[in-house]
């Protein structure tokens, strides 16, 4: 039963972990069509941004709380800010290029931003630790889990929630919608879809901003935490399905349900599960869990 | 006659000017010994270490800092006997860092270049198994000298026999053999263990050599549960919970760098040691940059007497001064097997040299190398495994404390190199199932 509980816990939390990252990606390629290689360079600003900032609140002796407002909104603007230098600064230079094209060009970024890390923050590690202990621990029978980490859960949802709404019950996601849709009659139809396309990836690079800020108090926040993390975040969304949202979360639940599994009951399969969902739901639906297969346009 | 007009007369002070020319240039190619033009000359090496990634910040660049800090002053000639002659036989050592992330196959076509393109007379680093288990033949083959000064698995030597590769550090069979020795004299009648380790050569490694080792000197221990998540996984949430799941007594780890880091960090927010001891193997490298998050009294290994286990000496004392004076911090066990691995090399190009009467090859330095005994900052080290070429120390095991704020360690326990090291010529595995529990430690 304590196993069971650990599992469903601590799937939770990685799932929780994994969809705000993925989230911003699927977004992004939704809308887009871009497979955004540097989203993981994005989730490492965020990670330090948060870090820097954590070091320099509790290095002045603010009040404690006051932490989470200031880590957490300075990896989303910093995410923000960098997103919008990306879009304006290359990707808008490279629009209508094959989708394999728009990778290299990410890929490129990528590597830029890794760089452009080091050059900022240099090779250190950062810690920024304070904020995960001060939510405290729950308790349920011999299991503690750290409540920073079930908060977790319930700021995925929020996300989730709220890219639902955004996406669903506006104006500006209907639009974003259609353009997700068909990119050429969204244009014909006077939809403005440059400014779109500078929104959505924004609010992209912001969410893998976010995930980078909120995971930075559990960390050693290092260069190359992007990197690792983008492997995973791409395995999520080819599992519900490149550009759903809705596929980004069930597909983070796969994942983080599974991997639970694997460690508590066969720890070496651990590494393997990941792959191995991601290879048993291609198999069956090689668009992924959450798109439907069309027609490719000539 | 005829050929007088091709002929060109020369003045007297031309001619004398030439002769003095010559003569000074014979004077300068014949008349000074070897040992002299061995002064002159310049040593190449190439240094690799990692300046990216999770392991740059605890490993990395404590590394390159102490090779920088080293490689200055025996170009300058102000170490401490007995490393007080200046460079190496005379030679002015001229550096070339590499970044040692982005694994194996990498790091094989980084080797090829150093050798090949840019002509080092000898390489020093490394710091995962995983590469030096991947560089070790190439630097046969390309008959490269070769220094591992951090990686732990033993089975570069049990499984191979090298000219060229040798390493000034121990393996990690001596961690986790007196790991084992260590928690069974504080825990006499412990009952079970739990093991996280990093899914790759060491993690494995380490954990077999745990785990045999227990077996051996207490059989009834129970292992509960046996961890391995990927390298760089960075979130440990499950793994946490199966190990407090498992309710081991004992939490053995071999973690090391940031992946140790964020172990430490998460398993103290959710109190993973308040019921079971934890005991890092490589957890000398954090006691001070996470100072305020390693649980009282949780066992820490520095891979070795390095760091806050170091033995006083002039040249331990050298070391540590400098290296704050320069870097702020106190060198930890990477900066101290960098240094261990640069004096080695020194000793070995002095040694080969001496014998020579001028600068040394590099088959002449690797037999001087071979089973050399020499001084670190760390104490002796012999290079008596793998038929001359690994090195063998003491093992150190200590438990953290914060007196007044600062970290420190007590209940320090040494163990003698004998008794945490198969004797050469035997496999880790099979000294610690047929003969270890026979091996004394008194």
């Amino acid at each position: 039963m304590e196993t069971l509980l650990a599992i469903l816990i601590d799937g939770l939390v990685y799932a929780s972990w994994l969809f705000i990252v993925a989230a911003g990606l699927t977004l992004v390629y939704g809308v887009m069509k871009i497979l955004n290689m540097a989203h993981g360079s994005l989730y490492a600003i965020g990670a330090y941004s948060a870090a820097s900032l954590v070091g320099w609140y509790f290095g002045s002796g603010h009040p404690p709380w006051g932490s989470f407002a200031l880590f957490i909104g300075g990896a989303v603007i910093a995410g923000m800010v960098t997103g919008l230098i990306i879009e304006r600064g290359v990707l808008r230079r490279m629009y209508g290029r094959d989708e394999v094209v728009m990778i290299l060009v990410t890929y490129g970024v990528l590597l830029i931003l890794e760089d452009v890390t080091k050059l900022l923050w240099g090779v250190d590690a950062y810690f920024a630790y304070q904020p995960y202990g001060m939510i405290g621990r729950v308790r349920f029978s011999d299991l503690t889990f750290a409540g920073y980490d079930l908060t977790l859960i319930a700021v995925a949802g929020l996300v989730g929630f709220a890219l639902w709404y955004a996406l669903n019950r506006t104006r500006q996601g209907k639009l974003l919608r259609a353009v997700i849709h068909d990119r050429e009659i969204s244009l014909a139809m006077g939809i403005n879809v440059t400014r779109i396309f500078i929104v959505t990836f924004i609010i992209g690079s912001a969410l893998g901003a976010l995930a980078g800020g909120l995971t930075a108090p559990a960390l050693s926040v290092a260069p190359g935490i992007g990197i690792e993390i983008i492997i995973l975040a791409f395995a999520v969304v080819v599992i519900g399905g490149l550009g759903s949202v809705g596929g980004a979360a069930i597909g983070a639940l796969l994942v983080g349900i599974c991997r639970a599994l694997a460690v508590h009951t066969y720890p070496q399969f651990e590494l393997f599960i990941i792959y191995g969902v991601m290879a048993a739901v291609l198999a069956v639906r090689p668009q992924g869990l959450f798109v439907i297969a069309r027609a490719r346009k000539i | 006659m005829a050929g007088r007009k091709n002929v060109r007369n020369y003045s007297p002070v031309q001619l004398a000017t030439a002769s003095i020319v010559c003569l000074l240039t014979a004077a300068l190619c014949l008349g000074h010994p070897p040992s002299v033009r061995a002064d002159e000359g310049t040593y190449k090496l190439g240094l690799v270490t990692f300046l990216s990634g999770a392991a740059a910040g605890p490993f990395g660049v404590p590394a390159r800092n102490a090779a920088e800090l080293i490689i200055e002053a025996i170009n300058a000639g102000t170490l401490p006997s007995p490393y007080d002659s200046k460079g190496l036989a005379g030679m002015t050592i001229e550096s070339t860092i590499i970044d040692e992330a982005g694994g194996g196959t990498k790091q094989v076509g980084e080797f090829r270049n150093l050798v090949q393109r840019r002509n080092v007379d000898a390489v020093i680093g490394y710091i995962s198994s995983g590469d030096c288990l991947a560089i070790a033949p190439v630097a046969e083959e390309l008959r490269a000298l070769t220094i591992f000064f951090d990686c732990g698995t033993p089975r570069i030597f049990e499984d191979n026999d090298y000219k060229y590769v040798f390493r000034t550090g121990p393996t990690s069979t001596m961690d986790n053999v007196a790991a084992a020795r260590y928690i069974l004299e504080l825990k006499p009648n412990l009952k079970s263990v739990s093991g996280m380790n990093q899914n790759y050569a060491w993690g494995f490694d380490s954990w077999n050599d745990f785990k045999w080792a227990m077996g051996v000197l207490k059989p009834d221990v129970d292992i509960k549960t046996e961890q391995f998540p990927k390298l760089g996984a960075g979130q440990y949430g499950s793994e946490i919970s199966a190990v407090m799941v498992s309710r081991a007594e004992v939490i053995h780890s071999s973690f090391w760098g940031g992946d140790m880091e964020g172990l430490v960090l998460q398993g103290a927010a959710r109190g993973l040691f308040d019921n079971s001891q934890g005991i890092f193997t490589c957890g000398e490298t954090a006691m001070f940059r996470l100072s305020d998050q390693i649980p009282e009294g949780t066992i820490i290994g520095g891979r070795g007497p390095f760091g806050v286990f170091a033995p006083a000496s002039p040249l331990n004392d050298w070391f540590r001064k400098s290296y704050m004076d320069r870097f702020g911090t106190p060198p930890t066990y990477p900066s101290y097997k960098m240094a261990q691995a640069i004096l080695g090399l020194k000793a070995a190009v002095d040694k080969a040299a001496a014998a020579k009467n001028g600068k040394p090859n590099k088959e002449e330095i690797a037999a001087a190398l071979k089973g050399l005994e020499f001084q670190a900052p760390s104490g002796v080290v012999r290079m008596s495994l793998g038929k001359g070429h690994q090195a063998v120390q003491e093992m150190v095991y200590g438990q953290f404390t914060k007196k007044n704020g600062k970290p420190e360690i007590y209940n320090v326990r040494r163990y003698p190199a004998e008794c945490v090291n198969p004797p050469d010529g035997v496999k880790s595995e099979d000294w610690i199932k047929n003969s270890l529990k026979q091996t004394s430690c008194n």
